[in-house]
């Protein structure tokens, strides 16, 4: 990440926004890239595990207020611990009853997470009707952070941007730096050869669809303090999700870092000059001839198939 | 003649079976519908053009495509805009401050007719870029992708972000479009009133003949050569260009059929529901339609378009008598149609109608060849050939 003052002469003009899509990009982002680029299984109801992290905010919002008004200020840590338990859960339950039968059809797989996304997003749907809700935002959350006269940085976009490098730092210790990330890279190269050297490589899938699914939780419930939340809100970002993935290169963390950021900075730039709708076609338009003529995307891993 | 007979009509089964779609099509449903219903199933049917283009690059090309509701599209709004056209001639749009331009021209100030419309005058140009514009589209995409041996996975991905691209640039550019409301209030079709209950009846039986010449070229298409190499390819890739076949052009080429019919489904669309909009373009559609293909059987044409019908008629029962449980149908259907029944309706059928109607007849039941079989088979010929 860059320091505030070096990058402040351009905030300036094109505000905050580029890091602020580059956070949301990247929070989705991450745990796709570990479904998607680690495993290789493509979740289309990635965005419903976010947004049930962002419900489970909200919920536990409403609860405070009601019950407990003095815990207020400090809910929203609870918040996050309560979102990656929830979306692990689930996640784990939906690998175990849905993607571990699929692993040898990918594209089926593709089929039957939408199906479990559409099946989510009316459950939403009737629980929490169909408005868009948001939850009550602690006050230290709120206002903004003024360094000089013209520059006006709002506390909750920085909070995001704390919560997002948190994240990604803590994927990266546990991808690259511990015992279980060893053991995950292992068997998503050589699942055979990993098998015989005594790794679990199910619970290995399990555990890592799972945690893949809590990461997308706790941005879900990171979004609440930038937007509200509607049923629908996940999937309307699914694809330019999958973009960051395979832009970055499916394998690299790095990759999908720099793409996240590459993305972001574009669309808030093109947005500057153009109609957010065509700044939106250029950016996703670039993406894809980019993708032709490097199919491997910006950062390929170098692994033997 | 025989020929023609095993290759085209896909011998006695495959023939008995086009037999009784064409008499559902062209003689129940006309005589035991009203013009309503009738008008509803030609909706639906339209769609089954790109589950039958689904079937070929999908379940017999490996091609996932999630962005057919491009081509769909993008056949629609040609044929949209040659009516639209023809409905804003300067008499009955004398009212707008530049009469003979579309109405939403109009409305977003454009004074005009752009470049981009002028063609869309005359109906053989129109015919001609219904077909050719978005099969061009897919020879882009297909050189792009294919030619660089972009795995399956990302091919659908991409797919659908062009699909989301697309969907976008028609809502953004409401001038040129109509924007999110579409192309809407076509009236006249040459002249000929397509509103009325006449015409409406001879579009459907247009639709239902053309839906079954479609069915008719992709059963040439996939008991040929070709179609064998397309399923080959499909099981073992590495294995079929190994052998000398230039992999790439195979899916290219299935890939633009596909695209070919989505866009006549789409054009047929237009004529007979009478507008065109980007809610027919999008991600949401686009996948919706890959669900018709694999309820019907992804393996089978015919099933296609059974399975389209059923989808349809179950959202449309459904999406009025109880809207909320629509989307759970739906994604239980995703799920269920994809762990338990990968073959679809016509997969149920190979396996269990096959034995009923049998046992109905007093035979004992014939040994079928599995579907995976005749893949093994394909393989085995190839390296035949590649070994003489």
């Amino acid at each position: 990440m860059v320091s505030l003052s070096e990058f402040g002469a351009i905030f300036a003009m094109q505000g905050f926004n580029g890091l602020s899509v580059f956070c949301v990009l990247l929070l989705m982002a991450l745990g796709l890239a570990i479904i998607f680029g680690q495993m290789g299984v493509i979740n289309m109801a990635h965005g419903e595990f976010l947004t049930i992290g962002a419900y489970i905010t909200y919920l536990l919002s409403k609860l405070t207020t009601a019950y407990a008004p003095a815990l207020e200020p400090f809910y929203f840590f609870g918040a996050v611990i309560l979102s990656f338990i929830v979306a692990y859960a689930l996640g784990y339950l939906t690998e175990m009853l849905l993607i571990s039968r699929l692993y040898k059809r990918p594209l089926d797989t593709l089929l039957a997470t939408w199906g479990l996304s559409l099946a989510m997003q009316q459950t939403f749907r009737s629980i929490f009707g169909a408005k868009e809700v948001s939850a009550t935002l602690p006050d230290w959350l709120l206002g903004s952070f003024k360094p000089t006269e013209n520059i006006d940085i709002p506390i909750n976009g920085l909070f995001m941007m704390g919560l997002t490098v948190l994240l990604t730092g803590t994927i990266f210790i546990l991808l690259f730096r511990s015992r279980w990330g060893l053991q995950v890279r292992a068997t998503m190269q050589n699942r055979v050869m990993s098998g015989a050297v005594g790794i679990n490589t199910r619970k290995v899938d399990r555990t890592t669809f799972a945690l893949g699914c809590g990461v997308a939780g706790v941005a879900g419930a990171a979004f609440t303090t930038i937007g509200s939340t509607g049923p629908t809100s996940g999937s309307l970002y699914i694809v330019d999700t999958f973009l960051v993935v395979v832009f970055g290169g499916a394998q690299s963390l790095l990759g999908t870092i720099a793409s996240a950021f590459s993305i972001a900075q574009t669309q808030s730039t093109a947005e500057f000059f153009l109609t957010g709708s065509m700044a939106k076609v250029l950016t996703l338009s670039a993406v894809i001839l980019i993708l032709m003529l490097r199919p491997q995307g910006l950062f390929a891993a170098r692994v033997r198939k | 003649m025989k020929a023609v007979y095993e290759k085209l009509l896909g011998g006695r089964s495959g023939f008995v079976g086009l037999l009784i779609l064409a008499a559902l099509l062209l003689v129940v449903f006309p005589l035991g519908l009203d013009i309503f219903r009738l008008g509803l199933v030609g909706k639906y049917l339209t769609y089954a053009f790109v589950a039958v283009g689904l079937v070929l690059c999908w379940g017999y090309g490996g091609i996932l495509s999630l962005g057919q509701g491009v081509f769909f599209g993008l056949g629609g709004y040609c044929m949209a805009m040659f009516l639209k056209l023809e409905a804003s001639d300067p008499i009955s749009t004398k009212i707008q401050s530049t009469p003979g331009i579309p109405d939403f021209m109009d409305w977003n100030q454009i004074t005009s007719l752009p470049a981009m419309w002028q063609p869309f005058h005359s109906f053989s140009f129109t015919v001609l870029a219904v077909l050719a514009v978005p099969t061009l589209l897919a020879l882009v995409i297909g050189m792009a992708m294919f030619k660089r041996r972009v795995g399956d996975v990302y091919f659908s991905i991409v797919t659908q972000a062009i699909a989301a691209i697309l969907s976008i640039l028609i809502i953004g550019q409401q001038g040129l479009t109509g924007g999110v409301n579409g192309i809407t209030d076509l009236k006249t079709l040459m002249g000929w009133d397509i509103r009325t209950d006449s015409a409406r009846l001879i579009l459907y039986f247009i639709n239902a003949g053309l839906l079954i010449v479609c069915i008719l070229f992709g059963r040439l298409i996939l008991t040929s050569k070709l179609g064998r190499l397309l399923m080959a390819m499909r099981d073992k890739e590495e294995r079929v260009r190994f052998s000398g076949y230039d992999v790439a052009s195979f899916k290219v080429f299935v890939y633009c059929i596909a695209a070919m019919f989505s866009a006549i489904g789409g054009a047929m669309f237009t004529l007979q529901v009478g507008f065109m909009s980007p809610s027919f373009v999008g991600i949401v559609p686009s996948i919706e339609m890959v669900i018709y293909a694999a309820v019907g059987g992804r393996m089978s044409l015919l099933g296609a378009v059974y399975g389209t019908l059923l989808v349809n008629f179950g959202k449309t029962y459904f999406s009025e008598s109880f809207p909320e449980l629509w989307l759970f149908l739906m994604g239980g259907l995703f799920i269920v149609v994809v762990l338990y029944f990968p073959n679809g309706l016509a997969g149920l059928y190979e396996t269990q109608g096959k034995r009923l109607l049998a046992r109905l007849r007093g035979k004992k039941p014939a040994a079928e060849t599995a579907v995976t079989a005749d893949s093994q088979i394909a393989i085995d010929n190839i390296n035949l050939e590649a070994s003489k």
